[in-house]
C-alpha cells in the first residue's frame, strides 16, 4: 500500500507528462486526478489502520560507496502518515480544483503533470528513510516549485520569480547539505535509525557529563573552528535549520514566497501553503532527536519563527495584492510553527502545520476563486462589494478567516492557541519573545484577514461596470474542492486535537516526535491563567474590531492614518525593504561580477586568446601562406631550390654532429 | 641472355608488356578512326586496365626480372592494383565529360594508359635506372594531358608550369641518382643497401636528399608543391582528377621502396627529411586549404596535406608505418576519386563550375550526393568512424610505437585544423540558400560517387581487416 501512495502520483506524472499531447487534454486530466485521488484514499485508511510501530518499506538498494550505504526505502510511522494525508489531500483537491480554474490554458498536461511530479516528490521527501533520500525529495519540490511558478514562461514577472525561488532555496540547500555532510562525520551515516540511536547515545553521555564539563573532545571541525559533541551538534542543528529557513520561507529567506504568487492560484495553494513551505517544519520534527539535544539551536529557532511571525503579519497589513496578502500571512504562520519547535512542542507544531493546510488551502483556492470570477484581477482595491455576486465563494473565504484567525471550535483555534500557550510555557531563552510576537502576531493576522474579507467583499464594487456585470460563481468542479476544504478547516482541530497534542498524545505519536526528559512543556500547557488562555481570542476580537472600523465603518481613516505616518506605511508597503536590500548586497554584485568574469573573463580573456584568437591567428597564417602562390614560376622553382638548399644544409649540420 | 632467364624476365613483365602493346593498338585504332573513337577508345582502354589488373593478380608471378631491374612481389602488386584502379576509374568519369565539354580526343586515354605505364614500372623498379625511366614516362604522359585543352589558356599554363617544374625535379633526381651510384658504385637498391655500412660519406647525403626532393616534387610534398594548385585547377577536371590519384600512389611506392629497401641502413638520415617535408605537408595543407575558393584548388592542398600524413607514417620506418602508409595511400585514393566525381557532377545548364559557394544547397537540390559528399569530406578530415580516420589512427599509432611523439601530436593538430575547410563544405551544402540546380549527374559519376562513400562508410569496417592485412604482408616484402 505504502508504494502505491508514493508512486501513484509518479506514474501520473509520467503519463501526463510523456503521452500528454497524444491522450490529449482531458485524459491528462482524469489521469493524473484519478491517481491522486486513490493515493488520498489509501493515506486515510493507511492513517486510521496504523497500528503504531514504525514501518520501513526498502524498494531497493541505492548508493554504496565506502561507509555510505543508503536504500531507497519508505519510512512510515506517524508523522509520515500525517504528511501523507495532508499532502495526498491538498494535492487531490487541487488537482480537481484546476480542471475548473485551468479551464482556459493551452497547455494543462504539463501543468497536470507537473502538480503530480510535486506530488511524488513531496511524498518522496516525507517518507524518506535517510537525510539523502530526503534531499532528493527537498530538491524536487524545490524543481517542481521553480517549474509551476514560471509555469507562464512568456511573462518576464513569472520567469523573474521562478529564479529567485529557484535561487533563494540554494541559500538554503547549502546550509542543509552542510548539515547532512556534518551528521555524516558525527555519526558515520545518514540512515534515521543510525542518526537517532547514536543521538541518543549522545544524549546519555551529555546527561552523565552534565553539558559542557568533561566532553572537550574535539570531534568536529567547522569554518575553522573545533567544536566538542554538543557544540557539534549545535552546528549541524543550525546548518540543518538554516536548509529549513529557505524551503519554509523565514525570515532572511523569505524574499522568494511573495514573489511565487506569479504561478498559478492552485500551484500557491498546494506549494505555497499547504506543502512544500512546510516541509522545513517537517523536517525539523523528523530531527526532533537531534534538536532536543541543542538547546542553542531551538532558541535560535524560536527566535527566527517569532520575527517571521511578526514581521510577515505587519507587511500583510498593508498588501493590496489578494494572493500576497495570503502569502505573508502563510510566511506568518510558518513562523508560528517554528516557534513551536523551538520551544519543544513538536506536537503543536505538527498540529498547526496539518490544520494551517486546509484552512490556508481554502483561502487561497478561494482566492483564486475571486480572481477568477473579477476576470484575473488580483487587486482588492479594484473589488469590493462581490458578497452578493459570489456567495459561496463569500461564506468558504469567511470559514477560512474564522480558522485562520482562531475562531474558538475552528481548527485554527486549537493549533493556535496550543503553540501560544506552549512559547508561554517553555523555559526557552527565546520562549517569552516567542510568546509576546505570536500574541501581536495574532491581532495582526486577524485585522489582516478581515481586511481582506471587508475589501474584497463588502462596501460598493470598486471595479469597472463591464468587470462587475461578468462576475459569476466558480464552477462546481471548483466548488466542491472548496467545500472539503471548509470542513476540513473547521472540524480538523476539534477531531484531532486530543489525538495531536492532548491526553492521546503518547500513544498517537509513539515515539515518532522525540522529546527529551526535562521537556515537560504539554503537560505544563494545561495549567496556564485563563487570562493567558483567552488572550489569542482577544486578540483576534480587538484585530476584528479595528478592521471592521476602518474599512467598514469608516473607510478613510487607513489613508488618513497611512498619510500621517509615512515612513511606516512605506517601511511596511515595501516589505521592510529585503529586496532592496538584498538587490544592493548580493544580485548587483554578483551580476557585475558576472558580466565582468563574462565581458573581460570569458569574453577578452579566453575568447580572445582561446577559440577566437586561435582562429584569427589560422586566418592570418592562412592569408599569408596564400600569398606565397604567386602563380610565377620561377618563384615556385625558387621555393624548391630554398627546398633542397635547406635540407642539404640541415643534413650537413646534422651530419657533422 | 640465357633463353629461360628471357622466359622467366618475361613472365614476371607480362602485365607491363600487355599494357604496352595494348596501348600501341589503342593508338592505332584511334588514329585511323579519327577523332570520332574516342568513346571506343576510352571503352577499350579501361578493358585493357581490367585484362592488366587480372594477369597482374592471377597470372603474374613472383620474382625479378631483367636482374632485378624490376620486380614483383605482394608489395608491388598490391600498389599496381591501386594503380589500375585508379586510373580506370578516373577514365570512366571522364566519359560524360568528354561527350559534354568537346573534350573527346581518343589521345586522352591513351596517354592515360602511357602514363599508368610508366607507374607500373614505378612501382616494380629494382633499380634507378627503372626508377627514372618509369618517373619519365608516367610524368611526360601527364605533361601532355594537362594541356590536353589546347584552347584554353588555364590548361596549356598548367601543362608547362608542371613540365617546367617536372624537369627541374628531374634534374635534381637525376644529379642525385649520379651521386648516389659516384659514391655507391651500385643502382641495383638491394645492393645500394649492402654497401651502406658505416658511417655514410657527405656526397652520399646530399645525393639522397636531391633524389629524395624529386621524389617529393611527385607526391607534391611542400616545398616542392607550389605546382600542385595550380595545375589541379587549371588542368581539364578528368585529368585532375586522374592526376590526384594514381600517380600519388606510384610516387609515394617509389619513396616507400627507395628510403626502406635502398636506404634502409641510413633510417636514421633519411627520417629527418622525411619528417621535415611530412610536418611542413601536414601543417601547409591545412592552413593554405582555408583560403580557398576554388574546390579544385581546395582538393590541391588537401592532397598536399593528405601526402603529409601519409609521409608520418614512413617516418617510423617500421613494417607497421609502411603498413599505415599502404592504407593511407588506398583509403585517400577512395576519398579522392569519389570527391572529384562530385566535382565532376557540377554542372549547370551553362558549363561546369567549380567554386565551392556553388554547392549551396545540394542538400535541398540533391540530398544523396549531398550526403555522399558528407561523408567524403568527414572522411577527409578524418571523422571516426568513416575510413578516413582508420588511416589517419594507423600512421599516427605507429609514429607513436616508434617513439614520434611530437610528429603525432602536431599531425592531429594539423588535422584539427583542416576539419575547418572540409567542414565549411559541409556546411555550405546544407546550411545556405540553394544557389540553383545543378543538371542530374552522369551514371557513371553517381556509380563512382556512391561506391566510394560507401566504401569510406560502413564497407571500410567490413573489409578493414582483409585490406590491412594484405597491406601487412605487402609492407613485410619491403624489408
Amino acid at each position: 500500500m505504502y508504494p502505491t501512495i508514493v508512486l501513484l502520483p509518479l506514474v501520473g506524472f509520467l503519463v501526463a507528462g510523456l503521452f500528454g499531447r497524444s491522450i490529449g487534454v482531458k485524459a491528462s486530466e482524469y489521469v493524473t486526478t484519478g491517481f491522486l485521488l486513490v493515493s488520498m484514499i489509501l493515506s486515510w485508511i493507511a492513517f486510521f489502520s496504523f497500528g503504531g510501530e514504525t514501518v520501513r518499506v526498502s524498494l531497493l538498494h541505492w548508493i554504496q560507496s565506502g561507509g555510505v550505504d543508503l536504500d531507497w526505502s519508505l519510512r512510515i510511522d506517524r508523522l509520515t502518515l500525517v504528511m501523507l494525508v495532508v499532502v495526498t489531500t491538498v494535492s487531490a483537491l487541487v488537482h480537481v480544483y484546476s480542471i475548473g480554474y485551468m479551464h482556459h490554458d493551452p497547455h494543462r498536461p504539463r501543468f497536470f503533470a507537473y502538480l503530480s511530479f510535486f506530488t511524488f516528490s513531496m511524498l518522496m521527501l516525507v517518507t524518506a528513510n535517510n537525510l539523502v533520500q530526503m534531499f532528493f525529495g527537498w530538491e524536487g519540490v524545490g524543481l517542481a516549485s521553480y517549474l509551476l511558478i514560471g509555469f507562464w514562461y512568456t511573462r518576464p514577472s513569472a520567469c523573474a520569480a521562478a529564479m529567485k525561488a529557484f535561487i533563494v532555496n540554494r541559500v538554503g540547500d547549502f546550509g542543509f547539505t552542510l548539515g547532512i555532510f556534518g551528521i555524516f562525520v558525527l555519526f558515520g551515516s545518514v540512515n534515521f535509525d543510525t542518526i537517532f540511536a547514536g543521538a541518543a547515545g549522545m544524549a546519555a553521555e551529555l546527561g552523565h557529563a552534565g553539558e559542557g564539563a568533561t566532553t572537550a573532545e574535539t570531534v568536529f571541525t567547522f569554518a575553522g573552528t573545533s567544536f566538542t559533541a554538543a557544540g557539534a551538534l549545535t552546528v549541524i542543528c543550525l546548518l540543518l535549520f538554516m536548509g529549513a529557513m529557505g524551503k519554509s520561507a523565514q525570515i532572511g529567506l523569505h524574499t522568494w514566497l511573495p514573489d511565487a504568487m506569479e504561478g498559478p492560484t492552485p500551484v500557491s495553494a498546494l506549494i505555497h501553503a499547504a506543502t512544500m513551505v512546510t516541509a522545513g517544519v517537517f523536517m525539523l520534527a523528523r530531527m526532533s532527536p537531534l534538536f532536543e539535544l541543542s538547546p542553542t539551536a531551538l532558541g535560535f529557532v524560536t527566535f527566527i519563527g517569532g520575527t517571521t511571525a511578526i514581521f510577515a503579519a505587519t507587511v500583510g497589513l498593508v498588501q493590496n495584492d489578494i494572493k500576497r496578502v495570503i502569502a505573508y500571512s502563510t510566511c506568518s504562520q510558518l513562523g508560528y510553527m517554528f516557534v513551536a519547535l523551538g520551544v519543544g512542542s513538536y506536537g503543536a507544531a505538527i498540529f498547526h502545520l496539518f490544520t494551517h493546510a486546509f484552512f490556508k488551502a481554502l483561502l487561497f483556492l478561494g482566492a483564486g476563486a475571486v480572481i477568477h470570477a473579477v476576470s484575473d484581477e488580483q487587486d482588492m482595491r479594484k473589488m469590493g462589494g462581490l458578497r452578493k455576486h459570489i456567495p459561496i465563494t463569500y461564506w468558504m473565504m469567511i470559514v477560512g478567516t474564522l480558522a485562520l484567525t482562531g475562531f474558538p471550535l475552528t481548527s485554527g483555534y486549537y493549533s493556535k492557541d496550543a503553540i501560544i500557550e506552549s512559547a508561554f510555557v517553555s523555559h526557552n531563552a527565546f520562549a517569552m519573545y516567542g510568546f509576546v510576537m505570536t500574541v501581536v502576531a495574532a491581532l495582526l493576522t486577524s485585522f489582516y484577514s478581515w481586511r481582506l474579507i471587508f475589501m474584497t467583499f463588502h462596501g460598493k464594487p470598486r471595479a469597472s461596470a463591464e468587470v462587475m456585470h461578468h462576475v459569476h460563481e466558480s464552477p462546481m468542479v471548483m466548488l466542491v474542492p472548496l467545500g472539503v476544504l471548509a470542513l476540513g478547516a473547521i472540524f480538523a482541530g476539534l477531531v484531532f486535537t486530543g489525538r495531536f497534542i492532548g491526553s492521546g498524545y503518547e500513544a498517537f505519536w509513539n515515539a515518532a516526535l522525540y522529546t527529551g526528559p526535562e521537556n515537560e512543556v504539554l503537560h505544563e500547557m494545561h495549567g496556564i491563567p485563563f487570562l493567558i488562555g483567552i488572550l489569542p481570542f482577544l486578540m483576534m476580537l480587538i484585530g476584528f474590531a479595528v478592521a471592521w472600523f476602518f474599512y467598514i465603518r469608516s473607510p478613510s481613516t487607513p489613508r488618513s492614518l497611512a498619510e500621517r505616518y509615512p515612513g511606516l506605511y512605506r517601511f511596511l508597503l515595501n516589505k521592510w525593504y529585503f529586496d532592496e536590500l538584498y538587490d544592493r548586497v548580493f544580485v548587483r554584485p554578483a551580476k557585475r561580477l558576472g558580466r565582468f568574469l563574462w565581458k573581460t573573463g570569458d569574453g577578452t580573456v579566453i575568447d580572445g586568446l582561446g577559440p577566437d584568437g586561435v582562429s584569427a591567428r589560422v586566418v592570418d597564417i592562412a592569408g599569408r601562406v596564400i600569398r606565397l602562390q604567386s602563380g610565377y614560376i620561377y618563384h615556385y622553382a625558387f621555393a624548391m631550390l630554398i627546398g633542397v638548399v635547406l635540407l642539404v644544409t640541415w643534413m650537413t649540420v646534422a651530419g657533422a654532429n | 641472355m640465357q633463353p629461360d632467364f628471357l622466359a622467366t624476365s618475361l613472365h614476371i613483365v607480362a602485365p607491363e608488356l600487355i599494357m604496352a602493346l595494348g596501348t600501341m593498338v589503342l593508338l592505332m585504332i584511334g588514329v585511323f578512326m579519327g577523332e570520332k573513337s574516342a568513346q571506343t577508345v576510352t571503352g577499350l582502354a579501361v578493358a585493357l586496365l581490367i585484362i592488366t589488373g587480372l594477369w597482374l593478380t592471377l597470372v603474374a608471378p613472383d620474382g625479378a626480372a631483367f636482374g632485378g631491374s624490376i620486380v614483383l612481389e605482394p608489395f608491388a602488386r598490391f600498389m599496381k592494383v591501386l594503380v589500375l584502379i585508379g586510373s580506370a576509374v578516373a577514365l570512366v568519369m571522364s566519359v560524360g565529360f568528354t561527350e559534354r565539354e568537346r573534350f573527346d580526343r581518343f589521345e586522352f586515354p591513351v596517354l592515360v594508359l602511357l602514363s599508368t605505364l610508366g607507374m607500373m614500372l614505378m612501382v616494380s623498379s629494382g633499380d634507378l635506372l627503372t626508377l627514372y625511366m618509369g618517373l619519365e614516362l608516367q610524368s611526360l604522359a601527364i605533361y601532355v594531358l594537362c594541356s590536353i585543352n589546347r584552347d584554353s589558356v588555364r590548361s596549356t599554363e598548367a601543362g608547362v608550369k608542371y613540365f617546367v617544374l617536372g624537369a627541374l625535379s628531374s634534374g635534381m633526381l637525376l644529379y642525385g641518382a649520379s651521386l648516389i651510384y659516384g659514391f655507391t658504385g651500385q643502382i641495383d637498391f638491394k645492393a645500394i643497401s649492402l654497401v651502406l655500412t658505416g658511417e655514410p660519406g657527405l656526397g652520399l647525403i646530399i645525393g639522397m636528399v636531391f633524389l629524395l626532393a624529386g621524389l617529393a616534387f611527385k607526391i607534391s610534398a611542400v616545398p616542392f608543391h607550389m605546382w600542385t594548385p595550380d595545375v589541379y585547377e587549371g588542368a581539364p577536371t578528368p585529368v585532375t582528377a586522374f592526376l590526384a590519384a594514381a600517380p600519388k600512389i606510384a610516387a609515394m611506392t617509389l619513396l616507400l621502396r627507395f628510403t626502406i629497401q635502398a636506404f634502409g641502413p641510413l633510417h636514421d638520415e633519411w627520417r629527418q627529411v622525411i619528417i621535415f617535408i611530412s610536418l611542413a605537408s601536414m601543417i601547409f595543407g591545412s592552413f593554405a586549404a582555408i583560403g580557398q575558393h576554388n574546390i579544385k584548388r581546395l582538393m590541391a592542398y588537401s592532397s598536399i596535406g593528405h601526402m603529409g600524413f601519409a609521409l608520418v607514417g614512413l617516418s617510423a620506418g617500421s613494417v607497421a608505418g609502411v603498413r599505415g602508409v599502404i592504407l593511407y595511400m588506398t583509403i585517400y585514393m577512395a576519398m579522392t576519386l569519389g570527391t572529384f566525381a562530385v566535382i565532376l557532377s557540377m554542372r549547370r545548364r551553362d558549363g561546369m563550375v567549380e567554386e565551392i559557394n556553388d554547392l549551396a544547397g545540394l542538400s535541398k537540390t540533391n540530398p544523396v550526393m549531398a550526403l555522399f559528399l558528407t561523408f567524403l569530406m568527414f572522411s577527409l578530415a578524418g571523422v571516426p568512424p568513416l575510413a578516413g580516420f582508420f588511416a589517419k589512427y594507423f600512421v599516427f599509432m605507429a609514429a607513436v610505437e616508434a617513439g614520434y611523439y611530437t610528429l603525432a601530436v602536431i599531425g592531429v593538430l594539423a588535422s584539427a585544423v583542416g576539419l575547418y575547410y572540409y567542414l565549411r563544405v559541409v556546411k555550405v551544402m546544407w546550411f545556405d540558400e540553394p544557389a540553383g540546380e545543378f543538371v542530374p549527374a552522369a551514371m557513371e559519376l553517381r556509380v563512382v560517387v556512391g561506391a566510394a562513400a560507401l566504401f569510406i562508410f560502413p564497407v571500410y569496417l567490413l573489409v578493414g581487416g582483409p585490406i590491412s592485412a594484405a597491406a601487412e604482408a605487402a609492407a613485410r616484402t619491403l624489408f
